[in-house]
Formats: C-alpha cells, structure tokens, sequence
C-alpha cells in the first residue's frame, strides 16, 4: 500500500473514531463552539487530503458536509437533530468508504447524490431560500449503502483473526517512547549478562534455568524493541525519483531511476545519516554519469540511461549500491588529478592500480578544487558522502568501467545502538573496539618481533606484502605502558581506506554491548565513541577507530603514503644498501644534476603567480606556510619559466624549495662518489646511467634558506671547543651525506673508509669524542672495530654509534654487545644527531 | 474566619518557602561548601570508577549507577584545592544537570541546610578567582562561612580547564 495513503487511512482513522463522539455531543450541547470546531476541523482535514489522493467519492462527501458544519459555526444554522442525523450519514458514509479503501486501496463505486442533497438542503435553509423544514422520514440512504449492511460489514476483531485493519494494527507512538524503551531494554540486556556471568560460576544451581530463560527473554525482547526503531529504506528514497526526474529535464537527459529493496529495514537514526549522502549521490549519478541522449547512441548505449539503486541485507549490514550505465570514470585523469592536487607522488600513482585510484575522489582535496566534470564529475562532496557514511561506522567504495558503468557500494550497521565489539585491555584498563572496523587480529610473540620496522620513530608491522602503521593504545591515550611485555596484539583497523594496527596487550572476547553516550565533559574526546557496561558491571570506554585514524595521523592519505613509503626506503636500503634511487635533473649546468630521492620530500610545479618576492627572496605558499625558494643554479632567472618545478626538502619543521628547470628521470643505480665538490652545493660527481652527474648538498640550501636553524643546533652542542667526530664508513657516497650534516651541527668530522682506516687513526693517536660507524665493510667490520675498541683502554671511553642498514635484533644485540652504545638504522639524520648529542651530553654528566 | 486563617497561614508558608532555600552542603579539605537541594539526586559511598584517558584532570572518571553513566568529577581539582591521598576516604554527591548525571567526589556530605535568602551574602572579591566563578554568594555560620556553588557554574569550569 502506498504510504501516503496508509498515513491517512491511519490519521483518519484516528479523528473519526472521535468525531462519532464529537458530534453526538454537539447535539447535547449546541452551544459548545468547541466541540463544532473540532468536528469541521476533522471533516476539512479529510477533505483537503481526499482532494490531493485523488478520492473524488469521498471528497464530494466531505465536502458536502464540511459546508453545513460552516453554516452551523457561522450562526447561519441552529443545530437540530435531524440535521445532526444527516452529518452523523456523511460520516458512516465517509468510515464506509476508508473502510474499502483499505481493503482495495481504491474507492468503491457509488452515488452519494441522495447524501450530498440532503446536506446541500441545510444550506438552503441557512440561505433562507427553503423555510421548509426537513422530513421527518429516516433519508434514504445512499444507493449503495444501507445501514443494517454497514453493520454487517463493520469488523469484528474477535471473529477476524487473519486479517488486521491499518487502522487498528498502527498505533502512533513517540520517538522519545520508543528511545527510552531501547534504554530500558539496554539496561535490562546489561543485568542479563551480569546474572548469566554469576550464573556460570554455580552451574548446578536452581538459578541456572531461571536465568537461561531470561537471557532468551531478553534476547528476543531486545530484538523485538530494536524493530520498533526500524524503518525501510525506501523512506530515505522518496524524494529520488523527483531529484532524477528534474536533473534528467535541466540537462535534457533520459534517465531512468530503478529501485530494489525499499522494505530493507534499518535503524531510523541511521536512516536519517545516509539520506543525505543517498541523494547526493544519485545526484552525482544523474547529473555526471549518465551521458547525454545522443552521447549514448554514439556510444552503442540506449538513450535511456539507468540509475539502479538497490539495498539489501548482508551480515548485519545494509548494502546499499548505486550503479550507472554512464560513462564510468577515467582513472588516468583521475590520476594525473590526484598528483595535480599533491595527493600522490607521481610515481607512486603510476603504480597504483585503477581501483585505488578512484579512491581519491573520495579525498577532500580532490574534490572542493574546482569544478571537475572532465573527470566525469564525481567529485563535488564525494569526501563529505564518505566522512558521513563512515561517522556512522560505515564504508563506502567506488568502481568504474571506464565509457560503461560507475558502482557505488555503500556498507553501513543496521543499528548504532547495540554493536558488536571486540574488548581488548591494555595498561590494566579494558576497552571495546566495533567489530565493524576490525578487520583481523594478529599476535605478535618475542620470535615475531623482526616483523616490526622502526621508521622515524614510527613503527610499522610487516603484515604479508604490505606495511602496516602501527598505533600503541597506550601511548595514543598517554597512559603507562605495562613493563616490557614478550608478546602482545595488534587489533587491524579499517578507516575508510586506511588500515592500521591498534597495539593493545590483550585481546578478550567479542560481547555484543549497548552503546551509551560519553558525558559532555569527554565527548570532545576523539578517541571514544561512547561508553558501555559490561557484565560485571564496570564502565568501559568504546574506542572510535575513526577518530583514532585521526589522532594518530593513519588516517590521512598522504602521511600514511609518506611513512609507508619512508618504510620501503628503508627496507630496500636493508636488502640491498648499495643501490639508491637519485633523482636527475636539469638546472641549466653542462651536467646533469642529482640529488638521493630519499632527501627529496615531494617535487611540485609552482605557477609563477604562486612565488613571492621579498626582500631578494623568493617564498611561495606551501601547505599554509611560506617556504623560502631557491634556484639550483645562481644564474637561472626564477620567472623564466611558469610554471616552475621545484624540488621540495624538508628538515622536520624547516621546509624548503630548489628550483630547476627539469625533472628528467628517477634513476636507481649504485652510486659512488667520483670526485668531491667542485663548487658550493655540490657534494660531488658520480656515474649514474652511464652519465656524469653531480649530487648536490641538501644541506647547503637548507643552510642558505635557514641560516638559523644551524645556529641553534651548533649552540645545542653546549661547547666552545667543536667535539671530533669520526665517521666510518665504506661508503664514500654516504660519508658525503653525512659529513656535511653532521659538520653543520657543529662537530669537527673526521672520515674513515673502513674500519682498519679507523683503527690505524686511533693507534695513530688521533683523539676522537665520539665515533659512528657503519657495520658492514669488509677489512674490519663495525662489530670487530667495537670490540677492538672497548678492548684498549686508552679509547674505551669513547661513545659508538652504529648506523646501519642492518636492522635484525640478532643484529642489534651483537652490535650492542660489542660495545656500541647506540645502534642506528638509516638514514636518520635527526636522530643520528640526537643521540650523538645525548651520548656526549650524558658522557660530561658522567665525568 | 476559618477560611480566612488557612488562607493566610498558607500565604506565610509560601513566603517561607520562597524566603528560604536548602542546601546540601559537603566539605572539600576544610571548607563547607552547599549546592540546591532540589538538583542533588543521592549520596553515594565510593563506587568503582572507570578511568578515562585524555579526559580533563578533575574527570576521574565514568561509574555506573543503576546502569546509567555518571561522570565522575573530583571537585578538589576543579576548585584548584590539593590532592586527595590515594587511600583517602570520599563521598559521591550526585547531581543531575541538563538530563546528564555527575557525581561530585568531595571530603565529607554534612546536613542539608535551610538558609534564609537574606542571609546569603554575595561572593567576597577576595576569593580564589576559580571559586568566585561559581560562587552565588555566602552564609555566616557559627561554624564558618557556607560557600554556595552553582552547579552550573561549576561544570563550566570543568569545561574551561579541558
């Protein structure tokens, strides 16, 4: 039955049953304008709403009646009994026809003119053009319509078991009711649980059937209660055909709009999230998928482009999927988009596969640019669908045949008031995370822990092929870490697209749990999507993965991209550390330029518009702030070229541009050092691709556009007399890397190329205060030159560092054990730094 | 005559009621404080309190009362007082505001006072400036000074400091 029409049958219903009593009143008391208001209200409200369903019978009847209530209201008439008779007819007449109405959902067939003539009778005398007053004869009824038939036909509940009324199965009942029972269930599923907890624990007890049959009780009480809150999804999708109907007009388009699963059932809270989304999304579909008439003929498409929307149950969830026979997305453009908008690195996103490129539309980024219907269009407010379909814990993912089709599948809970979730303890606290943002668990035992990567103080898990970030609970929510623990889990979370892996200690069991809102004085708190109480009665906090993702930065494509691929730089250095992708490029000298990508923080194109000169330099907005611009070559005019390539470097806070006319090549090649500097900026010359390439000094423009940041760290040192520095290393393309960093802090640097070089300075009788060695060479080792070390005494004082590109704990444990004091990864140069800083710092306090 | 005595004695019970106004009063280290009857629920001992990590300082926590949530808020770091000792005893003043319930961790739950309206003084200027943001004035007592707090008021410094 069509909603609109079961409302008003529901309605009329209602103010009928009253109005019988309203005007039997009114005949008692005439004089009550009350009760004569009510009742022509009544009869106005049927009539308007007959009017707009089409109910012509009905309306004629109505209508009749509701002019002589006027008259009555006006003074014009006096009640008397016959008239009230003949109103009291209209309104058998008009509870006679609802009454096939809901049976047939059509109108009977009738002539009511007998009926209206007699009401039409009241308003002549009120013109005062009959002073005749009626007959007093009963009227004849209707032609179709008999009063002792009428009584006949009247349902009897009793003797009608199979078949209910609307208007006595519906009852209308308050959201708040229906809010407060859902507490009150929750509340009484939480006592459930409690007894059955005390229950198990005497298992032969009387109680235990008692409680058994409670649990069921409750269990299908819950279920019952949660289905009052339920509605179809096709009340979300009324509005649609119109929103299709109106685009397919404006744009002169064919379009037609399928729908399947309307009766799908969910939570009416959810209902209300996704319509929004629901609308924009069809929209987007109408409005950018689905192509022009004669677009579609060219294509071998009919004109009449499909929308199909359908929802359906799947475990739990409601899958919801849009699908256009459009003209798909073109992942290329989406692509060269996504590097446009600085969303991707242009090599990472030749690598990615279609699929996940279409991600991006999905990206804030991507889509509140400008205007972007050469992508087809998908992309106003796609980031706003998504952040709102996941607030309600649900997903979203998109696909396309590019010139065919375009599929949006939505996943969403039926319900956010009960949920499943995982509880999972750590530091001595219990937490339950949704089962719906968990995709798999894993346990890390003491023989896995090579699996975990540190990457700039960022650790990542090695889960088969790819590299998960990792976020320790306890130091997301700042409590205290239980002491070294030999194994622990890592719950895998989804947020949209991000994966990452939440650290906990334990894991306990999945509980379905009532969701309870967080006071206002924590609801600020992104990490917690509310509260629940478990069986034995303790307040534990619900983890929010979405909010999470946020805090710990997992969330964001471009932080996750970054860490994940800092990790693979230096899981390949670990495999194979002689190799280093360069990236070439042309500055205007006779050589080609070179720079370690692994330096290199992003390479962007700047239109000339965008660089700012003050004061002799150049800046340009990056990010929200301003970063200084350098040219690669002192004699390159900035605003010859628009727009411009620049090679973006940072240095944790400090950000930096260098501009060169060329990217040319990211090469991946075993890098020597030839020939040292030639001129300022410049570390050297090596071979890369058979050609002659000087590698430039990173640190000298980071020098030249941060003067004072250098300051500070050689002021950091705490010492006039610069400390000596020794660096060992067979690398003579590294030495070149870190000698000028670590020389820009403030050290005396002195270079070894192995570690009997080493040695042979040491016994020299050359002085060092601190030494940082490489590991692996091949004369003598770093181990060996530890061991040697610590073995004589005249230099067995000395700080060691270990920088490394070994990274296994065996590893670790036999550099430690030789006597290093600390064992770095590259390249870090922050923390190469740091820990020389604290290691001769605590060394001053130690003496 | 009757009717007209009855009508009267109620006249000055109204008056009564609307010159006077109760408190419960409770002690935070060794000052009394009073908050309106009317919005404390009950009194509770200590109750198994569930830790929430980030939350603001004085937020110890959520405890669960009859299976509903309530936010636990230990009036002494709201009101900048020091610290109680770990193993100190406490009580549970729960109050509900707005719909949400909290329960106010303080030293000692004292009577419930009947104070005259005129004999609440305002707030001296004097007072700490985190008190005198939710202080709505002050009783003389022959055992010291009574501080009414605003319950309000209270919560918004809670606010404040997250």
């Amino acid at each position: 039955m069509d909603d609109l029409l079961r409302d008003f049958l529901t309605e009329s219903a209602e103010n009928l049953a009253k109005l019988d009593n309203d005007i039997v009143e009114l005949e008692q008391r005439p004089q009550e304008t009350s009760l004569l208001n009510s009742v022509f209200r009544t009869i106005h409200t049927i009539k308007g709403t007959c009017g707009f369903l089409g109910l012509s019978r009905l309306e004629g009847i109505a209508h009749a009646a509701e002019n002589v209530l006027d008259a009555l209201r006006a003074g014009r008439l006096e009640v008397r009994s016959t008239l009230i008779g003949d109103v009291l007819a209209a309104v058998d007449c008009i509870k006679e026809i609802l009454g096939h109405l809901e049976a047939t959902e059509a109108e009977p067939e009738g002539d009511d003119s007998a009926l209206i003539a007699k009401l039409e009778y009241w308003l002549q005398v009120a013109e005062g053009t009959t002073i005749e007053p009626p007959k007093a004869a009963a009227p004849a009824p209707p032609a179709d319509w008999d009063g002792s038939d009428r009584r006949k036909q009247a349902p009897k509940p009793e003797d009608d078991g199979g078949h209910h009324h609307v208007s006595d199965s519906t009852l209308r009942v308050g959201v708040t009711l229906l809010d407060q029972l859902m507490n009150l269930v929750g509340e009484l599923a939480l006592s459930r649980n409690q007894l059955i907890q005390l229950a198990s624990a005497h298992e032969d007890s009387e109680f235990a059937n008692p409680v058994q049959q409670l649990n069921r009780v409750t269990t299908d009480l819950l279920e019952a209660v949660m289905k009052t809150r339920m509605q179809p999804i096709g009340n979300a999708w009324t509005k649609l055909p119109r929103v299709v109907r109106d685009l397919s007009h404006a744009n002169g388009k064919q379009i037609s709009l399928e729908m399947h699963g309307a009766e799908t059932e969910l939570d009416r809270q959810i209902l209300q999230a996704i319509q929004d989304p629901l609308t924009h999304m069809i929209r987007n579909s109408a409005d950018h998928g689905v192509e022009a008439p004669a677009e579609r003929r060219a294509a071998g498409k009919a004109e009449t482009g499909t929308i199909r929307l359908s929802a359906r149950h799947e475990g739990g969830h409601v899958v919801i999927e849009i699908r256009d026979d459009g003209a798909g997305i073109n992942a290329d453009r989406v692509r060269r988009k996504a590097v446009e908008r600085g969303l991707v690195k242009a090599e990472a996103a030749d690598a990615m596969p279609d699929a996940q490129i279409l991600r991006f539309i999905f990206e804030p980024g991507f889509s509140t640019a400008e205007k972007i219907t050469n992508v087809s269009g998908r992309g106003v407010g796609m980031d706003v669908v998504r952040s709102n379909i996941e607030a309600i814990g649900g997903t979203v993912e998109i696909s396309s045949q590019s010139g065919r089709s375009t599929t949006i599948r939505v996943k969403i809970p039926l319900t956010l008031a009960i949920i499943s979730a995982l509880l999972v303890g750590t530091a001595g606290e219990a937490f339950a995370v949704p089962q719906i943002g968990v995709v798999e668990l894993v346990r890390v035992t003491e023989e896995q822990h090579d699996l975990i990567e540190n990457v700039h103080g960022a650790q990542f898990y090695r889960l088969r092929d790819t590299l998960l970030p990792l976020v320790p609970l306890h130091t997301l929510l700042r409590m205290k870490a239980t002491a070294s623990l030999d194994s622990y889990n890592i719950v895998v979370c989804q947020v949209g697209e991000a994966r990452f892996g939440l650290v906990v200690e334990e894991v306990f069991d999945t509980q379905e749990i009532v969701v309870k809102p967080v006071g206002r004085l924590v609801k600020h708190l992104q990490a917690y999507a509310g509260c629940t109480i478990t069986g034995d009665g303790r307040v534990i906090m619900i983890l929010d993965t979405t909010g999470i993702a946020t805090m710990a930065q997992v969330s964001s494509n471009e932080t996750r991209e970054e860490a994940a691929e800092a990790a693979k730089r230096s899981l390949a250095l670990a495999q194979d550390d002689s190799k280093e992708s360069v990236l070439l490029f042309d500055a205007g000298f006779p050589a080609l330029q070179g720079v370690p990508l692994s330096l290199v923080a992003r390479l962007e194109e700047f239109p000339l518009s965008a660089l700012e000169e003050a004061d002799g330099h150049f800046l340009v907005q990056y990010r929200g702030a301003l970063i200084p611009v350098l040219s690669a070559n002192p004699s390159m005019d900035l605003r010859a070229m628009d727009p411009r390539p620049v090679i973006v470097f940072s240095d944790r806070e400090r950000t930096m541009g260098v501009a060169v006319n060329e990217i040319r090549d990211i090469v991946e090649d075993h890098v020597t050092l030839q020939r040292s500097a030639t001129r300022p900026g410049v570390l050297g010359v090596c071979v890369i691709a058979e050609r002659a390439t000087e590698i430039i000094d990173t640190d000298y423009f980071l020098r030249r556009a941060h003067g004072d940041w250098f300051q500070q760290e050689r002021g950091s040192t705490g010492s006039h007399t610069p400390k000596r520095v020794l660096l060992v290393d067979d690398s003579r393309f590294f030495l070149g890397l870190l000698s000028p960093v670590v020389r820009a802090a403030g050290y005396t640097v002195s270079t070894a190329a192995d570690g009997k070089d080493a040695l042979a300075r040491l016994e020299r009788g050359e002085r060092f205060d601190i030494i940082v060695s490489d590991i692996d060479m091949i004369t003598v080792d770093g181990v060996q030159l530890a061991r040697t070390i610590r073995g004589n005494p005249a230099w067995a004082d000395v700080p060691l560092i270990a920088l490394t590109a070994r990274n296994s704990s065996e590893d670790r444990a036999q550099g430690l054990t030789a006597g290093f004091d600390a064992y770095l990864t590259k390249l870090d140069r922050d923390l190469v730094l740091s820990t020389m800083h604290n290691l001769l710092t605590e060394q001053r306090v130690a003496a | 005559m009757s009717a007209s005595t009855a009508q009267t004695s109620a006249a000055i019970k109204a008056a009564n009621a609307a010159s006077h106004a109760e408190y419960v009063t409770f002690r935070l280290a060794d000052q009394w404080l009073g908050i309106p009857v009317m919005i404390v629920q009950e009194v509770l001992v200590p109750q198994r309190i569930a830790r929430v990590p980030l939350a603001p300082e004085s937020i110890a926590g959520f405890l669960n009362l009859r299976g509903q949530i309530v936010t636990s808020v230990d009036l002494r770091t709201t009101l900048g007082l020091t610290l109680r000792a770990d193993d100190a005893e406490y009580m549970n003043v729960v109050v509900r505001h707005d719909g949400e319930l909290f329960a106010f961790m303080v030293d000692e739950v004292g009577d419930v006072l009947s104070v005259p309206n005129d004999a609440v003084e305002p707030a001296l200027a004097t007072l700490d400036q985190r008190w005198r943001a939710a202080c709505t004035g002050i009783v003389r007592r022959d055992r010291g000074l009574l501080i009414v707090m605003n319950v309000r008021e209270l919560l918004r410094l809670e606010h404040v400091a997250s």
